[in-house]
């Protein structure tokens, strides 16, 4: 168990290093940089460029570059973001709450909708019902998230008049929660999908194991079989998926944040590789894949507290 | 006691199904979702092959007096802030959507299949450099990847394929890999070897058209995908430009300003969008249900 966990983390390290080297590199094969940008629109004199660029350090060496870059980020200094011109973690900090709330909110949603319609799917399996269901989850995965939130904003519109408009400093919780509710809405729905699926086909795997025939031979009602027997077991392989949700998440979050003009990282990061701004991208590039890797981490973890049959190997 | 028609279940099982026809009538009845999913699928190919007869006008055409029409006989689904015909762009906006779907999901699976048969059947080391370099592209989400890669590409049609098809690549590979892994120790690949068949061709001759199953599967839900990254790639501004009609790009031009002016210019993208990935999710399940049964549902 302990060498596993130092194994894991070490391969933690090394993935999060190459996603460092990966994106860096990336970015900087990109035709243009924030100098180009800021000449062009400025119609500066385009002698300024060279000074531009040498001003925000981007002339130096790409190796030199990464390494002030990594060696800032072990000391908790993400650099200036290029076009705002203050420090980089003054810019996203306060976004990461934003997000980290919608994030939140869609999570509880996509579980709170996604596992009882799953269940009843499954104890259901080939009636109407559950054809109906199976046929809402798979549109739930094929409407881009950015749609479905125009038609939100289009239905607000027409019910109340008027499209919510994100409020930075909302006067109570419940306020908050109203703003973001749409939004989260939006994001969870496609994720609820996700977990429809997982639990009716994970429900119906356990429904068909010799201990709840058993149970059922010994007399049990069908409810206490379903929901005392199967369920419990069945809904473990559903917080695998939470690992996959993360990443399935951040994809909604960056369209849904566009077009509910909610000022959290997602968008940030969009309107960021729009201007070239470096410091900002490849920062919060690293902030998702932290994310999505520690979610991962978290879930196995939680997998092998859980199910006492798994225990990995030394 | 249970009497067992040996006859309704063979009949059931598909026994004895030959031909084309009776193919598509057993499928259809075994699978209706399926079938429904084969429908949309195929009308989307059509519509995507014929966009220049099907088309009433050219979907780049400009009329500053049509501007924002609403839907009509002269302009089925309206026209947009350029007096452009909506419906001739939705249809030739199947083919982009097709050729970046297409050419993604196929140049991510050239690729994926590649560094997977490579990793499964070489083993080593190279396998291991091989999977952790796998490891850092998958912890990206997929729309976070591409976007990287379309940013740093440059808009345009190719690069949209390609800096979609990259982030495809680890799953592809994965699949192929772990499918190698048990195929290369079977007697087939060992009687291959007996004979003194060269190792890259039992590779691909004989480990790599057993892979295919689980690939058809994956194969059609990443088309889906890549459908619906590139609508997003494209709604947010970094994936195909003006004046090409991308579903994605009608979305983002006529986002919020027209919701409440012109609903025609948000609804009908989006359903051209939701329909397409829909008919590929729908064939996908009955793909998967029998191409690969352990994961029956």
């Amino acid at each position: 168990m302990g060498a596993y966990l130092v194994r894991r983390f070490l391969l933690m390290v090394l993935t999060l290093f190459g996603m460092s080297v990966l994106i860096f590199v990336m970015l900087r094969l990109v035709p243009g940089n924030i100098a180009d940008i800021l000449v062009d629109a400025s119609g500066a004199d385009p002698s300024d460029k060279a000074k531009i660029a040498h001003e925000l350090g981007i002339d130096r060496p790409i190796a030199e570059q990464y390494v002030s870059w990594i060696g800032g980020l072990s000391r908790g200094d993400l650099g200036f973001a290029y076009v705002s011109e203050r420090p980089a973690i003054e810019e996203i900090a306060p976004r990461i709450p934003i997000s980290a709330k919608l994030a939140g909110m869609a999570v509880l949603i996509s579980i709170l909708l996604g596992v009882p319609f799953g269940v009843i799917s499954a104890v259901r399996q080939n009636t109407g019902l559950d054809y109906f269901l199976r046929v809402i989850s798979l549109s739930g995965l094929s409407l881009p998230s950015f749609w479905l939130g125009l038609l939100v904003l289009m239905a607000s519109v027409h019910w109340f008049g008027t499209i919510p408009i994100y409020d930075s400093n909302p006067h109570s919780f419940l306020e908050d929660v109203a703003m973001l509710g749409l939004p989260a809405l939006t994001v969870g729905f496609r994720s609820s999908a996700l977990i429809m699926r997982l639990t009716r086909s994970s429900m119906l795997e356990v429904l068909r194991q010799d201990y709840v025939r058993t149970a059922r031979s010994k007399g049990a009602s069908n409810a206490s079989v379903n929901y005392q027997h199967a369920l419990r077991n069945a809904l473990l392989p559903v917080v695998t998926i939470i690992g996959i949700e993360a990443a399935f998440l951040v994809g909604g979050l960056i369209v849904t944040e566009t077009v509910f003009n909610i000022p959290g990282v997602a968008r940030f990061l969009v309107e960021a590789i729009l201007w070239r701004d470096y410091p900002i991208v490849q920062n919060l590039v690293m902030l998702i894949a932290f994310v999505v890797v520690m979610v991962n981490f978290l879930v196995d973890m939680a997998y092998m507290a859980l199910d006492p049959r798994i225990k990995f190997a030394d | 006691m249970a009497v067992i028609d040996h006859e309704a279940e063979l009949a059931r099982a598909g026994a004895n199904v030959t031909g084309w026809l009776s193919r598509i009538i057993f499928f259809t009845r075994r699978y209706p979702l399926g079938a429904v999913g084969a429908i949309i699928v195929a009308l989307f190919v059509f519509t995507a092959v014929f966009a220049d007869i099907i088309a009433p006008v050219d979907p780049t055409s400009t009329n500053a007096k049509y501007s924002l029409a609403a839907p009509s006989s002269l302009f089925w689904l309206g026209a947009d802030f350029m007096g452009r015909d909506m419906f001739s762009r939705i249809v030739h906006g199947a083919r982009i959507s097709l050729a970046v779907g297409a050419g993604a999901m196929g140049l991510g699976a050239v690729i994926g299949i590649s560094i997977g048969l490579a990793s499964g059947y070489l083993g080593g080391w190279f396998d291991l450099i091989v999977q952790r370099l796998l490891d850092i592209m998958q912890a990206l989400p997929l729309l976070v990847m591409a976007i990287v890669m379309a940013a740093s590409l440059g808009p345009s049609l190719k690069n949209t394929i390609f800096a979609i098809a990259i982030p495809l690549v680890p799953t592809v590979a994965r699949v192929v890999r772990s499918s190698t892994l048990s195929l290369r120790e079977q007697p087939f690949v060992e009687a291959a070897r007996a004979v003194g068949m060269g190792e890259l061709r039992i590779a691909v001759r004989h480990v790599l058209p057993n892979t295919l199953a689980p690939l058809i599967v994956l194969a059609t839900a990443q088309l889906g995908s890549a459908i619906l990254v590139e609508a997003s790639l494209s709604f947010l501004g970094l994936g195909i430009p003006e004046p090409h009609p991308s579903w994605g790009r009608m979305l983002s031009e006529s986002a919020a300003e027209y919701v409440r002016t012109a609903p025609w210019l948000v609804i009908f993208p989006g359903v051209a969008i939701s329909l397409t990935v829909f008919g590929t999710n729908l064939l996908g399940d009955a793909l998967r249900d029998i191409l690969d049964p352990r994961q029956r549902s």
